[in-house]
Order: C-alpha cells, then structure tokens, then sequence
C-alpha cells in the first residue's frame, strides 16, 4: 500500500522528452518501405528459381542491389521500432526489457548478416 | 500492460433472476452487471424484465424503472438525462455510451449492461474515475497566460474560436478512454483519448500562451504516442466528437515543431 495522491500517480515520472523522433521516423520509414516493397518484391520475385550466374548477375547491378541494402536497413529498424512498441504492450517487468534487448541484438544481427551476403553477392 | 483474463475476483457469475412484473405483456429482458464491495463475492449479471408499454424510450428510462419498481439496490450514476453532463455512460450492447441518449430500440435482443470497461468498480454500474480525472487535471485544463490581464477580456477572433469546435463539446463521460484498448492495457502512463482531446483544446486555443509547455508535457512513449490510431474513441463518442483527430494532430504540432 503506497499512501500516493490521484494525481501523483497520473503525473508519474513526468514527460520522457521523447516520443517524437520515433513518430517520425516510423512515418517516414513507413511510407518509403511502401514505395520500396512492390520494387523489392519484383526484384526478388525474378530472381527466384535462377541460376546462381544469374542471381549475381541482377545484385550485381546498382539498382537491385542498393534497394536490397536500404530495405534490409530501413525495414529491420523500422522493425525494432515497432517491435519495440508491442513489447511494451505486451510485455512487462524484466522480461520486456531482455526482449528488447534481444529484438534489437537479433535485428541488427540480421542487418549485418545481410549486408555481408549482398556485398559478398555483388563484389 | 496486455491482460489477456480477468481477475478472479471480477469473473462474472449467473444473478437472480428477478420475477416478471404482472400482467404485463410487453416484456423486455434486461441483463445487468451486479456488485457489491460490501459481499466480498465476485460480480453477477441479474436479469430484470421491464414492462415496455410503461417505460420510456432510453436506456436510461429502463434503469430508472428498475430502480423505482423492481430493485431499489441497484446503483448508477444519472442526472441530467439529456447528454450534457456525462454521468450515465455504460457499456449498453456492447458499446460505451450513455444510458440517457441511447434509444431501447437501437438495441436487438435483450439488453445488455456493464459498467465503463477496464475501470475499478466502485458499485454496479460505478467506475472509479479517481486516476481519469486525475489524468485530466494533470493536463492543466484551464486557460494558461503570461500576458498581463487585459482590462475587459482575452480577445479571440472567429476563425480561432472556431478550432475549438468539436473540441469543447465532451461532456467528460470516459466513453472514449474506456474504450481504447491501449488505455486499458497502459492506462498508468497513457493520458487516454479523453485527456488529449483536453490537452489538445487548450493547445490549440490561440489565448493560450503556455502551447510549448504543453507540447512538452506530452513529449512521452507513453502519454501521447500509446495512441496506436485504433480510434475506438471515435466510433464511440455519444457526443460525436473525435479524439482520434485531436491526438493526430498534437503528434503533427509536435513533428512541425521539430522538423
């Protein structure tokens, strides 16, 4: 029992100060992940069932492989962010904050290991 | 955070069923949330049957009748019966609203009763609003200068009293609040749709000389941005207001002042 006023338990810690960047960048993020998906899933969609000569020869091009290296980036942080957000809802205690710790070690990880194989794909 | 069941204490249990009234024809079967604190046992649904040739058109006329005729223990809040102060709102059918402007012959079937979701009870259909109201003030709902005072009065023009429609209308019901599920699962650190139509009012109210302030206070993961734009709030208001706007636009105040 904490002897604490109706109005101190609304205040709480008071504002974070942040909120607004991680809005944004969700908008943005989101509406350019829009715009790259369909391009994406093209590129991804004709290489599918190719030889391997072939799959080098359309990441070897500018195009499909810089689009592949932004959505990696700009998908697996949008990705954190959001996964961030439904922890947070769906989570509490300790174990929210190991599995945001563990959601971002792992999209990170991800990131890397992707780019590593498009640069190793395409160099 | 997420809760998946209820309580122990707050599952519901079968009620009495209490007797028809005699000699009465049109029947309609109400079923009502009971509780009493003082019982120390879990919540019930009784029914009651209300002779409909006797009884006004809203939700609220039913209740009254109930009170009056049938079970005198049963507890809600009323007064205005005219949508203006707010008192009766309930979840009827399935939807928060208020008891006093919601017809009995928008409902098919029988009518179904409870009080405001995801809120402590205090008895039947009584929701604790201590933490809500205290959201509410929390937001400093109130005209904030640092202008000295003027002589006859704080001048607005039309076009700007005109952003305060829509806004100034909510009758303070928990309608909204209620019925956002981020507000019942974040409710500690979330203002819930309610306090931010508020907030928003006294934002964009261009009297209002505290706007950064404001802004500030609501520069939060939780307070502001738990809003997921699932706009419940909105297809629930009795009033027909929409908070959901309200909130999207304190996060584009807040954007545009950083971008």
């Amino acid at each position: 029992m904490r002897y604490l006023t109706a109005r101190k338990r609304a205040e709480g810690k008071g504002a974070a100060g942040t909120g607004t960047e991680t809005h944004w960048y969700m908008t943005v993020s989101g509406a350019g992940l829009a715009v790259m998906l369909p391009f994406f899933l093209f590129i991804i969609g004709r290489a599918l069932g190719s030889s391997y000569e072939e799959v080098v020869a359309t990441f070897s091009h500018p195009i499909p492989a810089i689009l592949t290296g932004l959505f990696l980036v700009v998908g697996l942080q949008h990705f954190i962010r959001g996964c961030h957000t439904m922890i947070e809802d769906y989570v509490g205690g300790t174990a929210r904050k190991l599995l945001v710790v563990f959601v971002i070690t792992f999209s990170y990880f991800l990131m890397a290991a992707g780019l590593f194989a498009l640069a190793k794909l395409v160099l | 955070m997420v809760q998946l069941t209820l309580p122990k204490n707050s599952r519901i249990r079968t009620g009495k069923t209490w007797p028809k009234p005699h000699g009465a024809t049109n029947l309609r079967k109400f079923q009502i949330y009971r509780w009493n604190p003082d019982t120390g046992e879990n919540p019930s649904v009784d029914t009651y049957f209300v002779d409909m040739d006797t009884c006004g058109p809203m939700v609220l006329d039913a209740l009254i009748k109930i009170k009056t005729e049938i079970d005198p223990t049963l507890t809600f809040r009323r007064s205005c019966r005219e949508g203006i102060c707010g008192s009766c709102a309930m979840n009827i059918d399935g939807i928060n609203t208020l008891a006093c402007i919601y017809g009995l012959d928008e409902i098919k079937g029988d009518v179904k009763i409870y009080p405001l979701p995801h809120l402590s009870v205090v008895k039947d259909l009584i929701p604790d609003l201590t933490h809500w109201y205290a959201q509410h003030a929390s937001i400093q709902p109130w005209l904030e200068t640092k202008t000295n005072r003027p002589q006859k009065e704080w001048r607005q023009s039309i076009e700007d009293r005109k952003k305060l429609d829509g806004l100034y209308e909510c009758v303070m019901c928990a309608c909204c609040s209620t019925a956002c599920p981020s507000y019942w699962w974040n409710s500690d650190r979330f203002l819930g749709p309610a306090a931010l139509l508020h907030a928003y009012r006294w934002i964009v109210d261009s009297r209002d000389e505290a706007t950064g302030e404001r802004l500030d206070a609501l520069e939060d993961p939780f307070k502001l941005y738990r809003c997921h734009t699932i706009m419940n709030c909105t297809k629930t208001c009795p009033k027909g207001l929409n908070p959901a706007k309200a909130i999207s636009e304190i996060k584009k105040l807040m954007v545009n002042r950083q971008v």
